[in-house]
């Protein structure tokens, strides 16, 4: 019997001969290119779909029922019916460096200069789940992230932000229940009930094992703590995102559109699949499911790529997993522009790039986005560079007119037909996926890692032989260049870092964090019990995020990646 | 395999080259890039896996008797990882594996790793070609040391 992926598959339109089309080469194109010399070339986009000199509404053959309106199934031109004439995106810049007190002030003048929405990025101590005074957080602290060891770095985190106010954004994976945890002490601390918590965490760790590989435990173990984080928020913080599943980095590590696409919704399918498995009905916690994608540099392949993304999940969402709340059906949003993109080399050109990439997004129907600073080939990014990335939204949004009407490009035959094939080449995916016993398998047997590499290499060479081009990479290249001013972490972080830890545990009552560990390991042995209420007891012991993460460590071990070199 | 008159047949072995991030850096496409391309261009590329410690990048080093070292980090820990790298060779008396770095690595501190022996120090954006070559010229360097 075909599977569900190959109906799917069979079911999008292939267009047929295009006759206009085919008129119009013989009769004026190729007479056209014979006389002008015109040489023939290939023109592909990332997920190396080869793309036509033009489209006509011959290419795009269902359009009319497959387009549908906004606000309406299958979301296609975006999940509001208004848009943002309703609501603005959300422009949340990634932030977060250094001490907690540089990660405050950061925030503070993000705030003060029209940001809208938190996003805090961690160091990677913080991400693999180390303390600060740790060996292998030597030379690490506050350089890719804010760091923190304990509740202490995060109070000082939020100091002056009233969590009941802003939503926050929390870039963290493996550890993202103890952050988790750590985030909804605060609004204790705060007097902030938690159903009035809102927020993110992005613990999607299958991502973590394709691409960004920052996890601590086997699989197994990360999704039975996702699992929790799920049932215990479903019930008791509503409001709270608790996974954003991630393309993002699936996308830096060199996958197309094509393959972050496919890798991501198949990432979420795994996820509904979850909660449904732990006895959730799907419409109690689909709607909190939510994504982030990246924004790469070929415009209409990303814009494509977003609208098919929403297709495909409402589409999945309402036929094979039976959704009938229409929010179960939303594909919701957050945006990154490209990291990959920015070149070390004239870094000014940066801001053209993330500009081009904002736009995509926002064609796109972005719920919320973060656009990249000019200097972060270099570093983290400086007040100014942060500054006027943020401004480039503001320029989007308030004088381009852009956000004026919904998906303004739906219609045009390219990026429907665009659309179709990027649908297409995911179905492709989720098939052979699941032939392959799921997304779990597939990534366990390297398979996912494997396309992303061989992408990612194939990308490299046709850099080093000029097919593709990157200005003032391989192409209007300047000698000697013009140094920037960017940001460096001062080395002071991290005796700052270590001498709080130490402070924290000079005062905090030993017999309590005891007391919450040994509870914790044994939660952790129980398959059946609920592992949030006993983050969130260690946390508020001032428990460490190394102690707390070595009770797992010990408890389910570690996992060695498949050899994909 | 025969030898010809005054070859070694050592030294036609391809050059034995170990990538690997020496600290808590899970950011791997340049180093698979580079594992890939080192490979193509004839070369014997080990991978250190993920999360290794300076001290296991050593070790791996040492018992596969590998000619070059190859370091990637762009989590900003170079300084202080890198390092570690090249003191625990020092430290066992081994000056017959080349060391070279890659990632992202601020202008200000090439000079300060090019003076303890990391060489390249090559960021994003670096042509292929740039790298084999560099590390094929040290290789052979490393390489002419262990025969000496």
């Amino acid at each position: 019997m075909d599977s569900y992926w190959r109906k799917k598959l069979n079911e999008i339109s292939k267009p047929e001969k295009n006759h206009e089309y085919e008129r119009w080469k013989s009769n004026t194109l190729d007479p056209w290119n014979k006389k002008t010399g015109y040489k023939e070339r290939v023109y592909q986009n990332s997920s190396e779909i080869k793309l036509k000199e033009v489209y006509t509404k011959e290419d795009v053959p269902d359009l009319e029922s497959r387009l549908g309106m906004p606000g309406e199934y299958p979301f296609t031109r975006g999940i509001y019916p208004n848009m943002y004439r309703g609501k603005l995106w959300t422009m949340r810049m990634f932030s977060g460096f250094g001490t907690p007190e540089d990660t405050n002030r950061r925030l503070h003048y993000l705030i003060e200069n029209g940001e809208t929405g938190l996003s805090i990025a961690f160091d990677m101590p913080t991400l693999y789940g180390y303390d600060a005074d740790s060996e292998r957080s030597e030379g690490e602290i506050g350089k890719c992230g804010v760091n923190v060891s304990t509740l202490k770095d995060m109070e000082v985190i939020f100091k002056g932000i009233d969590l009941s106010k802003v939503s926050t954004s929390m870039t963290i994976n493996a550890p993202a229940a103890i952050l988790t945890a750590m985030y909804l002490a605060i609004a204790k601390k705060q007097g902030v009930p938690f159903d009035q918590v809102s927020g993110t965490v992005q613990a999607d760790i299958l991502k973590e094992y394709i691409a960004q590989k920052e996890w601590m435990y086997p699989p197994e173990a990360h999704i039975r703590i996702i699992r929790d984080m799920m049932v215990y928020c479903t019930k008791n913080v509503p409001k709270w995102n608790y996974i954003s599943i991630s393309g993002y980095h699936i996308r830096e590590a060199g996958s197309s559109a094509v393959q972050e696409l496919a890798f991501t919704l198949a990432d979420g399918f795994y996820y509904v699949d979850l909660g449904i498995k732990a006895g959730l009905d799907v419409d109690s916690f689909a709607p909190r499911l939510s994504f982030f994608f990246n924004s790469s540099i070929n415009f209409f392949e990303e814009i494509a790529k977003l609208r098919a993304a929403r297709r495909i999940w409402a589409t999945v969402m309402k036929e094979k997993y039976g959704a009938k709340n229409p929010r179960s059906m939303m594909l919701r949003f957050h945006t990154q522009t490209s990291g990959y993109t920015l070149t070390w080399q004239q870094p000014l050109n940066n801001i053209i790039r993330t500009t081009i990439e904002a736009m995509a997004a926002v064609l796109g129907g972005t719920q919320s986005l973060h656009t990249n600073s000019y200097d972060e080939a270099w570093a983290l990014p400086s007040d100014q560079a942060v500054k006027v990335a943020l401004r480039t939204q503001q320029i989007i949004a308030e004088e381009s007119g852009i956000p004026d009407v919904i998906d303004p490009l739906g219609g045009s035959y390219y990026v429907e037909w665009l659309t179709d094939r990027m649908e297409e080449e995911a179905y492709k995916y989720f098939d052979r996926i699941e032939s392959m016993g799921g997304i779990l398998e597939a990534i366990k047997r390297g398979y996912i890692q494997k396309e992303i590499a061989d992408t990612s290499y194939k990308r490299q060479k046709k850099l080093e032989t000029g097919q593709e081009v990157m200005v003032g990479v391989n192409k209007y290249i300047e000698e000697g260049e013009e140094p920037i001013n960017y940001l460096k972490i001062d080395k002071k972080a991290e005796e700052m870092q270590r001498n709080r830890l130490k402070e924290v545990k000079k005062t905090r009552d030993e017999s309590k964090v005891r007391e919450a560990l040994d509870e914790l390991r044994k939660a952790m042995l129980n398959e059946n019990e609920n592992l949030m209420p006993y983050y969130i007891k260690a946390v508020e012991a001032y428990a460490t995020i190394q102690e707390i993460s070595d009770v797992g460590r010990d408890v389910f071990g570690s996992w060695k990646e498949p050899i994909i070199v | 395999m025969y030898l010809e008159a005054g070859k070694n047949l050592s030294s036609s072995r391809p050059i034995k080259v170990l990538l690997a991030k020496p600290a808590i850096d899970g950011h791997d496409r340049g180093i698979f890039v580079l594992a890939r391309a080192l490979r193509d261009a004839g070369m014997d590329v080990i991978y250190a896996g993920l999360l290794p410690t300076p001290e296991q990048v050593v070790d791996i080093a040492i018992s596969e008797d590998v000619d070059v070292i190859g370091l990637s980090l762009l989590n900003g820990a170079h300084m202080t990882a890198f390092k570690k790298v090249v003191d625990l060779l020092h430290e066992k008396g081994i000056d017959d594996i080349a060391v070279v770095g890659g990632g992202i690595i601020p202008d200000d501190d090439k000079p300060l790793l090019e003076k303890i022996g990391i060489t390249g120090n090559y960021g994003p954006g670096t042509p292929l070609s740039v790298i084999i070559d560099h590390i094929r010229k040290r290789g052979e360097e490393a390489r002419r040391k262990k025969e000496m």
